[in-house]
């Protein structure tokens, strides 16, 4: 199938191009597909190119020596992964996983050299989708390595239990990261910690407090930092 | 009693992403509406939530006390 100038079109990385500009652009990409769970890219191989999400949804995440997963973001159609690897010509910096059928657009490295030559516009681009990747990843960095997320997140718990004194309504990861001033994604770690540390069950579309002393001390941790 | 992901379609814009994502294949797309199999149960993965680019759908857990 021939990759589409229109859905090209939609990543920042070409915008401000015109057609003619875009299907010639278009020429230089490549289509492949992957089924759910299937891995596009292993952290630690070599970086061979540059991907675009055109259809469905990928995975991007880091996993410690112990095996734990820590999702650093989900890319959904018109944006990219692999951009600092594929620039910097080294190696890739995380595993990107396909969350279902997933089509991508792919730019390979020599590839990209020419549009980056050949098209200052798109390297303005470049310059700006990588700013707020850096943006983006510094505040998860903080998030990550200040550690009171969790504490946070075992106030927002022991606020919103339903102990039967008060109207209280059930809460949505998203909406816990937005309390907790933090993404969605950290709130899942921070969830899975609380439960290894015995505070919490998770239970399918409920969160059980086992311990609610142990989750008080938690939050008495982060509330003194 | 939960038991589906909710919908809201004021936000939903029909890009049909969290369909291409459910595990169960419980979510479907009809037009630009998404709606859930009511014969499906759903695990809670929130994977649909977390793909979701116009926060419309979402996992929302309860949240009780159970100690001893």
């Amino acid at each position: 199938m021939a990759v589409s100038p229109e859905l090209l079109a939609r990543s920042p990385y070409f915008a401000g191009l015109s057609t003619t500009q875009a299907q010639a652009v278009s020429q230089l990409v490549f289509e492949k597909s992957f089924t759910r769970d299937e891995i596009i890219i292993l952290e630690g191989e070599k970086a061979d190119a540059l991907y675009f999400v055109a259809s469905g949804a990928v995975k991007i995440f880091k996993t410690s020596a112990e095996g734990k997963e820590q999702i650093l973001e989900i890319i959904l159609p018109g944006n990219s992964f692999n951009d600092a690897a594929a620039l910097s010509g080294g190696t890739n910096r995380y595993t990107a996983q396909a969350m279902g059928a997933v089509v991508l657009y792919g730019l390979p490295r020599d590839k990209l050299e020419i549009l980056l030559k050949d098209y200052h516009r798109v390297a303005r681009n470049v310059i700006g989708v990588l700013a707020d990747q850096i943006l983006r990843l510094t505040a998860l960095v903080a998030d990550l390595s200040f550690r009171t997320v969790t504490g946070r997140l075992a106030r927002i718990l022991l606020d919103y239990a339903a102990d039967g004194s008060r109207d209280v309504r059930p809460l949505s990861q998203r909406e816990m990261a937005a309390m907790a001033g933090t993404v969605r994604e950290v709130v899942g770690r921070s969830l899975k910690e609380l439960a290894d540390r015995g505070a919490i069950n998770l239970d399918r579309h409920r969160i059980v407090i086992k311990d609610r002393k142990a989750l008080d001390n938690i939050a008495g941790a982060a509330d003194e930092t | 009693m939960l038991d589906k992901p909710l919908i809201d379609p004021a936000k939903c814009d029909g890009c049909g992403v969290c369909v291409s994502v459910c595990r169960q294949a419980a979510l479907s797309l009809t037009g630009k509406t998404v709606s859930f199999s009511a014969e499906t149960e759903c695990p809670w993965c929130g994977d649909c939530e977390a793909v979701c680019p116009s926060g419309a759908i979402s996992c929302p857990y309860e949240i009780i006390v159970s100690e001893g």
